[in-house]
């Protein structure tokens, strides 16, 4: 039950996260006049660890599992908005040259042949270290009060019970080792074309 | 004969302001239909950038280029080979080649059958399965010209196709293009900075110099081409295309 409650904030988190993350990261990139006027938002929120928000989350979500997969989201975001955005900007400009020559001049046209499929090895990588630092998380989205893994493991951690405490790291360990497996095996069909 | 491209004044040029540079002026050729012309001259005289001209991938700065080709939905006018084949990784070798073909009007069907038969044409119809990365250079570059003639272009633009082969690898390519072009009667112009082989391929040879650029010499090449690397005509064609070039250079550094 409690791991289950924990893997449901998990989930969350990560998906909104990632999704936003790698959406404004790949707009950035694209409008660069977009990434000049927010630049110095980035730089101020940036530096932010997730754990500040707390209070935010409690505030705007209440204690809730709303508010654990709101502070899991955020360090997964930002992962995600910088890898897509360098990924993107790394696309192989020749590429988009020889899309436009053979007629697919459109933005859209170009986005879906060249841009997301020449920045889909950046982004996954982002949304893979996005797996990791997503449980990472976990234990701080549930410091106040939000029944999971990360509780428990902080009240052990109190009583200094380290063999609990132990317990619970293999937990999350085997949580995030059995994710990350699925993910590359996905990862890898995608990028069949690579090596 | 009817002209497929013809500039009138063509002019390009990069920056604005005081970095504005006018990279050739005044710029007028014509190619006609099923001719092979080839393009030499200085470096940074504009020979990649007019061919992106003529297939409208930068803007004229004056001027214009008139294509006058057949206009059918199922084919495109014009296309291009570039220097590095730059075919997309993530395409499988038979997508690549489809490049072109999609958005165009021709049924799945037609589309499968005119990608196969475009790699057969370059001695690659094994290959459609694979992944680019599979493939050695010269079979890169060999699938950057199919992907040019899936499209059943007129007007075929090659902006030194050959220049990052080697030796043996070009000669050959070198063969099999003009095989190819006779087989498919298309017309091309053919940049290169290399003067053998721009006296090899070419019907014309065309000597792009002096700054701002522009033609400053045409050499009409009338040797037979059976045996025409062999032939003592080719290697005086040769010189004076290289003394042109010699000529050119000095105008070039003369304006500068």
């Amino acid at each position: 039950m409690m791991v289950w409650a924990s893997f449901r904030h998990y989930a969350i988190g990560f998906f909104i996260g990632s999704f936003l993350g790698v959406t404004l990261g790949v707009l950035v990139a694209l409008f660069p006049k977009v990434e000049a006027s927010q630049a110095w938002l980035a730089r101020v929120l940036r530096p932010i660890p997730p754990l500040a928000w707390i209070p935010f989350a409690i505030i705007w979500f209440g204690i809730t599992e709303t508010a654990a997969a709101f502070i899991i989201s955020i360090g997964i975001f930002w992962i995600n908005y910088f890898t897509a955005m360098a990924a993107v900007q790394a696309v192989d400009k020749d590429l988009i040259e020889v899309a436009r020559a053979f007629g697919h001049r459109t933005f859209p046209a170009l986005l879906k042949k060249v841009i997301l499929p020449g920045a889909a090895p950046g982004i996954l990588s982002g949304l893979r270290a996005g797996l990791g630092q997503g449980w990472m998380t976990v234990v701080a989205a549930e410091l106040f009060g939000i029944e999971g893994i990360g509780q428990r493991m902080m009240e052990a951690s109190g009583l200094l019970a380290t063999d609990v405490v132990i317990l619970y790291m293999f937990s999350i360990a085997l949580l995030y080792g059995i994710s990350d497996y699925i993910f590359v095996s996905v990862q890898n069909r995608i990028l069949a074309w690579q090596r | 004969m009817a002209k497929v491209i013809e500039t009138e004044d063509l002019a390009v040029s990069f920056g604005e302001g005081a970095d504005h540079n006018i990279i050739f002026r005044h710029l007028n050729i014509a190619i006609e239909a099923g001719e092979f012309v080839t393009l030499v001259g200085v470096s940074g005289a504009g020979k990649s950038t007019l061919l992106r001209v003529i297939a409208d991938l930068i803007p004229a700065y004056e001027g214009s280029v008139k294509i006058d080709t057949s206009q059918d939905a199922a084919r495109r006018r014009i296309s291009m080979v570039f220097q590095a084949a730059n075919l997309m990784p993530w395409r499988k070798i038979g997508d690549n080649v489809g490049l072109g073909l999609e958005g165009i009007e021709i049924s799945e069907q037609d589309c499968r059958e005119r990608v196969q038969s475009t790699l057969n044409l370059v001695g690659l119809g094994e290959y459609g399965d694979r992944w680019p990365y599979q493939l050695s250079g010269g079979q890169r570059q060999r699938i950057g010209i199919a992907r040019a003639l899936a499209v059943d272009p007129d007007i075929l633009l090659m902006d030194e196709p050959f220049g990052a082969l080697d030796a043996i690898t070009r000669t050959a390519m070198q063969d099999e293009l003009l095989r190819i072009w006779s087989e498919t009667q298309k017309s091309v112009l053919f940049v290169t900075h290399d003067i053998e082989e721009a006296v090899y391929l070419g019907d014309r040879v065309l000597l792009l110099g002096g700054r701002p650029a522009h033609i400053t010499n045409e050499y009409k090449i009338d040797i037979d081409r059976k045996n025409r690397r062999e032939s003592v005509e080719f290697m005086q064609k040769v010189d004076e295309v290289k003394a042109g070039l010699v000529d050119a250079m000095a105008l070039s550094d003369g304006a500068a």
